[in-house]
């Protein structure tokens, strides 16, 4: 018996994610009165999703073992900086991702302006591997941070012991960090997998055009042009099962203990290429920081042109960030174990349009929509983060109540003495992680907005597409940096207090 | 103590006048009801003279409309397009508008007493002038122009100009729609999910043109005094769009919402909706418009399909260029 897993709160928390995810799509069907029939360019849809979202998962996790490894084995001046800035492009609106990743790879964009001053060809970024250079650079600095968060729990006796028994670079691997991974990249991958399949926009741009038609792009048809419910709601089923299986996979793989408890001591490491490292991490850089350049550099003159409206969105923005983030922690704490983590993933798995639609009918005949605005947007907000979240929290929360649950048992600790005193001390890297990604994507997060729009509490990213449909490009880059500011701030801040007094 | 009073007893006095005041609500397109749209200007405008208070409702028209069904807030809409409204005329939601068509002025005959024009454009490829001197002088030479002139339009699963585009193509090319794509895929750099992706590439110097509207340019004139963004204009023609209010059969203010759909015909708003909605007004003649407009190259030939045809068309039309764009 063990009180210090409760389960009458996971059940809860569970209940809810199911509940909030199951019951729209229940009544986007009852609406639809039954499913629709698929037809043969919707499987053109799942055959290129299905593909796009592995090769997107696959890269990006495989791109971040080296980066994590060098971050994790590396002290330099800076590192600080980059750790962080692994949060930033994450959180990017849709639209400025599009437009500051092709001014950076599009055909006047920086890289072939530098080819063509070097007298080399030019490359061409849209089909599928614009679809892949989109989906790494939003997720790769997520692989990142989850593989670094791995690699700095294993405890740096291990690595002490490895380097005081004289132990090969290969062996060193072999026995500490292979382990390890085997046990975080499934999660990881999954978890990327899942956001890659649900992915519309910048997929279409990015792709040029019908070639990299997805599931989502024909869920927003069916539900925009078509009104057809059936078919929206058949396709979200699909999307679901593909998440559901990438989930189960990765549950099935990524099993293992962890290395125990140590002393919490700073890793030191003695192995590895200092060349080859700094080589992987000034790629890294290179490819997260010039886009995100193009984004401040377009933004700047625009932050003149942001009125009032745009300041008070920002408010707006902000206080749904803050309310997302405490509604998403608090959500994720009890359900930071295998099977929670299982029923966490459906808050990507469900497109947004069908997840706003089914929201909007079961609101409806008991307030007006419009009314309750905001609180929609932080519980949605808070649903989408929790996949992201459990990612984050759970095998650190596994391991400690591995390493802690007998020793807390054995001292009678009762359950808010064992959250106060070993789970949430223990867990404050991690928490700090997931709590600022939550805060910078509810602050970026547009999703489900649409059907629940009001005209005097408008948030940030809806300012951002407002301006835009309104010609002012300009301004839009300025609300846009905005955006970027405040997500990375909010990113930051929190990041930030789990850092404090850890050697990471 | 007694400033208090006063104060409480203003506070019911005002709460009495809020309630008394009938409220239309006005469900919208979100670009129309933001404060960078029309709407603030329409809502002022119209609280002058109706003693109600106006409400706009943004968001996503038809496919609210059609959940709430009769049971909507909605007594008036706007922001249809002419390409969507069979569905919208089928649901049974609208009730005719009652209003004077012959102050009309668009470029087509225009007999609907349901949806009611109040501003139009049609669809352009809009280039700028310091890049691309010398524009396709017609549709044709468009096709047959050199692959190096980049091209971003939008998707039409996912864009109402995007769906204007293709129905466009399936008008001036008809069987040959799909040869036409097919000419056009290699200037194609990419299709977006919106306008705003487009135009921001186009503005950004990513492309050379951009499908948008003929009346785009205005805003440049007007709003940055830049006359380097101009419509390429083709003796083929253009494809006519069209924005619609429309009044809600199950309204609980009808007069009210008869008012407003008068209202949307009258000069004042007439004149405002042009650099509102930075398109061509639907009831004003050409003199009257803003001066940008007026500089504006008209086509002279307006293409289009009724509803019908375009319900019909559209997914041919859609997968001509699908098919095309796919190889």
């Amino acid at each position: 018996m063990t009180i210090w897993q409760g389960r009458g709160p996971a059940v809860v928390a569970g209940l809810a994610v199911a509940g909030l995810t199951l019951g729209p799509v229940a009544a986007v069907l009852w609406r639809a009165e039954g499913l629709g029939a698929p037809g043969p360019a919707d499987w053109l849809a799942v055959r290129f999703t299905l593909m796009q979202a592995l090769l997107s998962a696959g890269l990006s996790v495989l791109l971040a073992i080296p980066v994590a490894r060098a971050l994790a084995r590396r002290r330099f001046r800076g590192r600080g900086a980059l750790v962080a800035l692994m949060g930033a492009p994450f959180i990017l609106p849709v639209i400025v991702a599009v437009l500051g990743l092709l001014s950076v790879f599009g055909r006047s964009g920086v890289l072939n302006d530098g080819l063509g001053l070097l007298g080399l060809p030019s490359v061409k970024i849209y089909g599928l591997q614009g679809v892949l250079v989109a989906h790494v650079f939003y997720n790769l600095p997520l692989a990142v941070r989850l593989l670094l968060q791995a690699w700095l729990a294993i405890p740096s006796e291990r690595f002490r012991l490895a380097a005081s028994l004289g132990l090969t670079p290969m062996a060193m691997f072999r026995t500490l960090e292979w382990p390890m991974l085997l046990r975080i990249v499934p999660g990881a991958f999954a978890v990327i997998f899942v956001i890659c399949l649900s992915s519309f926009a910048v997929a279409l741009a990015l792709g040029g055009g019908p070639r990299a038609t997805t599931v989502e792009l024909a869920i927003y048809q069916a539900v925009r042009f078509d009104f057809d419910l059936g078919r929206a709601a058949l396709l979200s089923v699909i999307q679901l099962v593909l998440a559901l299986c990438a989930g189960l996979v990765a549950l099935k793989l990524g099993t293992g203990a962890g290395f125990g408890a140590g002393l919490d001591r700073a890793q030191q490491r003695w192995d590895g290429s200092a060349v080859l490292d700094a080589a992987w991490l000034a790629l890294a850089a290179l490819f997260l920081m010039l886009p995100l350049g193009m984004v401040v550099l377009k933004g700047l003159p625009g932050l003149a042109l942001l009125g009032a409206g745009t300041w008070q969105a920002a408010g707006n923005s902000i206080a749904v960030a803050l309310a997302s983030t405490v509604l998403c922690i608090g959500w994720a704490l009890p359900l930071a174990t295998r099977r929670g983590e299982m029923i966490g993933i459906l808050g990507i798995a469900l497109s947004p349009l069908v997840l706003g639609t089914g929201l909007f009918l079961i609101v409806r005949p008991f307030v007006n929509p419009l009314s309750v605005a905001l609180p929609v947007t932080v519980l949605v907000n808070a649903l989408v983060s929790l996949p992201f979240a459990l990612r984050i929290l759970r095998p650190e929360a596994e391991a400690v109540r591995h390493d802690y649950a007998r020793l807390s048992q054995a001292l009678g600790l009762t359950p808010l003495a064992w959250l106060r005193l070993v789970l949430l001390p223990r867990l404050r890297r991690p928490l700090g992680f997931a709590a600022g990604l939550t805060a910078a994507l509810s602050m970026g997060d547009l999703g489900v907005i649409a059907l629940f729009a009001d005209p005097d509490r408008a948030t940030l990213p809806l300012q951002v597409y407002r301006l835009m449909g309104a010609y002012r490009m300009e301004a839009a880059s300025g609300a846009a940096l905005l955006l970027l500011v405040l997500s990375f701030g909010a990113f930051w801040i929190f990041d930030r207090g789990g850092r404090v007094n850890v050697d990471a | 103590m007694k400033t208090a009073i006063t104060f409480a007893a203003g506070c019911v006095l005002a709460s009495g006048a809020l309630a008394d005041t009938p409220v239309l609500t006005v469900y919208a397109a979100d670009y129309i009801a933001s404060e960078w749209g029309p709407g603030p200007k329409i809502e002022e405008m119209f609280e002058e003279t109706c003693g109600c208070d106006l409400q706009f409702s943004p968001g996503d028209l038809m496919p609210r409309l059609l959940l709430e069904g009769g049971r909507t807030e909605a007594d008036v809409v706007m922001g249809l397009n002419s390409d969507v409204t069979k569905k919208a005329r089928e649901s049974g939601l609208f009730a005719p508008h009652g209003v004077d068509l012959s102050p009309l002025t668009l470029p087509v005959a225009w007999e609907d007493d349901i949806f009611l024009p109040y501003d139009y454009s049609a669809t352009a490829f809009i280039y700028d002038t310091t890049r691309l001197p010398n524009p396709p002088e017609s549709f044709e030479a468009l096709l047959e122009a050199d692959d190096d002139i980049s091209i971003v339009i939008q998707d039409p699963r996912s864009s109402i100009s995007g769906l204007a585009t293709v129905l466009w193509v399936e008008k001036v090319f008809g069987d040959r729609a799909q040869e036409a794509w097919g000419k056009l895929a290699p200037k194609i750099l990419t299709s977006t999910k919106t306008w705003s992706e487009s135009y921001g590439l186009f503005t950004d110097g990513e492309a050379d043109m951009v499908m948008s509207y003929v009346a785009s340019p205005a805003y440049h004139i007007i709003a940055e005094g830049d006359r380097t963004k101009k419509a390429a204009i083709f003796p083929e023609g253009h494809y006519f769009m069209v924005q619609l209010a429309a009044k809600i059969a199950s309204t609980d203010q009808p007069e009210l919402a008869d008012d407003f759909m008068q209202f949307v015909l009258s000069e004042p708003f007439q004149t405002m909706i042009a650099t509102g909605d930075w398109s061509f007004p639907a009831a004003l003649p050409q003199e009257k418009w803003p001066e940008g407009f007026k500089e504006l190259q008209i086509p002279e030939t307006v293409l289009f399909y009724s509803e019908d045809e375009a319900a019909d068309l559209r997914d041919k039309a859609i997968e001509a260029w699908r098919a095309a764009l796919s190889q």
